[in-house]
């Protein structure tokens, strides 16, 4: 039986975490097969089958799905279930709206967040803020899954030739309404897909001294992410956190700057590639986890990297 | 208009938890237990559409073991009217009471106890699943706010601002709904001696899982619990030049 990826998109084009969840089906069985409901979407459906391994995209294309309404798509979602053994979408916040709604429809036991796929009922998932890793074995007969994308390589966004076929039936629950949204402008990359993050935290003091940390940011091509010690003292917006209650990233190279290092920050980026950690602290935990720590003064120390890099 | 929170007794936020020797899961003896976090910024935010007086009733539920009253108690102690136990000793963490079955818990309680809104966690910091109230809104037929950072009540529906990865979303919901609240949404009160001595004396009511229809069964299987790979860090450089030559030449990452 096929595996189905719930594409997680913008309507003319896919996000990047749903080429890492193609990856993670494909390592369930080799026939993937994705879902794209959105509306006027053929720009992601289109991005959908080129990817490499993807074998059929579904289309659900109406107005009510617009803005990824859950109460909308997870009956779309339930209207093609029967064919699929696996339904599996991103971990990103559309994903885990999204997911759980269709499971509950499906009588099926959701597991969240997946590392590693062991085989096809078996598979692994951090709990408790990634401080212990559950093996978990399904008994449901259809599983629906979220997949944490830096836990997976990202799939070939090229060399797949898939046919587009349309779902209909989609109508509009009339329970929920869009009223509007405040997305942060950004021309750097985001925060989950970027090669390098990084991240400041309350040693950085305030707002403005937050223009430090993005100056460096754009001379590196990085993006730029919080602990959320620096979220609360609102240095900066929410959707720049990275921890166990924000976002997980795992890039290339990492560098903390005025971070301390608590459980819940490291939760959301020990599996970097290279860590770097500069705090005034010698004594901060985040050492103990970097792979190049240096102890200074934040002030002193950005300028002077800013200017050798 | 009444409120129903399910509220979760979890592990408290700063232990440091401890993976069992066996591997079936976490040690849980003589560990410190708490609300789970955003559950309290859940009857939180129930407590203020009281004292607004938009809300006229509060219902705390719990699912747990008799030491989850507890739970209950501090619920109550913030602004809770009462309590509803559903008791049973099976885990609350991994491997017994999942989502699924929660959400199932919760249905029956909504259908007995008839709230206009439900307002409750976006997750649980034990098992991290974030799916309980997602679930409820599929089994009742209600819309969802999730990740909830703004609540504001009108006339027959709520306008809820969630988190969204890139920034913020506004959807309006037809009551009754489910909301689940992120950690902006407010910052939960400590609850009074007063209060605490109040919340005593207020009604707290036990269930079984049985009589309300629901089966614990677990639909995962718990295989293994382990510690993660310890990553090896502690490296230390002594100057801006040494670093970025390590960057270049070492790590070559930039």
């Amino acid at each position: 039986m096929p595996v189905l990826v719930i594409a997680d998109h913008e309507n003319n084009a896919l996000r990047p975490a749903t080429l890492n969840t193609v990856t993670a089906a494909a390592a369930i069985d080799s026939d993937v097969h994705v879902l794209v409901a959105g509306t006027d979407c053929t720009g992601a459906a289109d991005e959908a089958a080129k990817i490499t391994g993807v074998s059929k995209v579904l289309k659900a294309d109406d107005a009510c799905l617009n803005h990824l309404i859950a109460e909308n798509i997870a009956p779309v979602i339930v209207s093609v279930a029967d064919a699929y053994s696996h339904i599996l979408a991103p971990a990103s916040t559309f994903g885990k709206n999204v997911m759980p709604r269709a499971a509950a429809l499906l009588d099926t036991q959701q597991i969240s967040d997946i590392i590693k796929v062991i085989d096809a009922d078996t598979f692994e998932r951090p709990v408790y803020a990634g401080n212990a890793i559950a093996t978990v074995k399904s008994s449901d007969a259809k599983k629906v899954i979220t997949v944490r994308g830096t836990a997976f390589d990202a799939a070939n966004a090229e060399g797949g030739s898939a046919s587009i076929e349309d779902v209909g039936g989609v109508s509009d629950s009339g329970l929920t309404s869009f009223v509007g949204q405040e997305l942060s402008e950004s021309d750097r990359p985001e925060l989950t897909a970027a090669k390098i993050v990084i991240s400041g935290g309350r040693g950085v003091g305030s707002a403005e001294n937050f223009a430090l940390i993005e100056k460096l940011a754009d001379k590196l091509g990085a993006a730029v992410g919080a602990s959320r010690a620096a979220v609360d003292a609102g240095y900066v917006p929410n959707d720049y956190q990275v921890g166990q209650t924000g976002k997980v990233v795992a890039p290339e190279l990492y560098i903390a700057i005025g971070i301390s290092g608590a459980i819940q920050h490291l939760a959301g980026m020990k599996e970097s590639k290279v860590i770097v950690a500069i705090n005034k602290d010698e004594e901060a935990p985040i050492f103990n986890i970097a792979d190049y720590g240096l102890v200074g003064d934040l002030f002193e120390v950005i300028p002077e990297l800013e200017s050798k890099l | 208009m009444k409120i129903l929170v399910p509220v979760k007794r979890a592990v408290d936020y700063n232990v440091k938890i401890r993976v069992k020797s066996d591997q079936t899961g976490i040690e849980l003896a003589n560990v410190k237990m708490s609300m789970n976090p955003f559950d309290e910024i859940a009857i939180e935010e129930a407590t203020r559409l009281k004292e607004a007086g938009t809300a006229s009733e509060i219902v705390a539920v719990t699912i747990g073991p008799d030491k989850a009253q507890e739970t209950l108690r501090t619920a109550m102690a913030i602004g809770a009217d009462r309590g509803i136990l559903v008791q049973t000793d099976a885990p609350t963490d991994i491997g017994g009471v999942e989502p699924l079955a929660v959400a199932k818990t919760l249905k029956a309680l909504v259908e007995k106890e008839n709230p206009d809104l439900v307002i409750m966690g976006k997750q649980s910091i034990d098992d991290d699943s974030n799916q309980t109230g997602q679930m409820l809104a599929a089994l009742l037929g209600w819309p969802q706010g999730t990740f909830a950072s703004k609540v504001e009540l009108a006339d027959g529906s709520a306008n809820v601002t969630r988190e969204i990865d890139g920034g913020l979303e506004t959807l309006s919901l037809k009551l009754p709904a489910i909301i689940t609240t992120d950690l902006r949404l407010n910052e939960p009160r400590y609850a009074k001696l007063p209060d605490i001595m109040k919340a005593k004396k207020k009604q707290l009511d036990t269930m079984t899982p049985d009589e309300l229809g629901v089966d614990y069964t677990p639909r995962l299987a718990v295989v293994s619990v382990k510690e993660p790979e310890e990553r090896k860090g502690g490296g230390k450089v002594d100057s801006v030049d040494e670093l970025v030559d390590k960057l270049k030449n070492e790590a070559k990452v930039i």
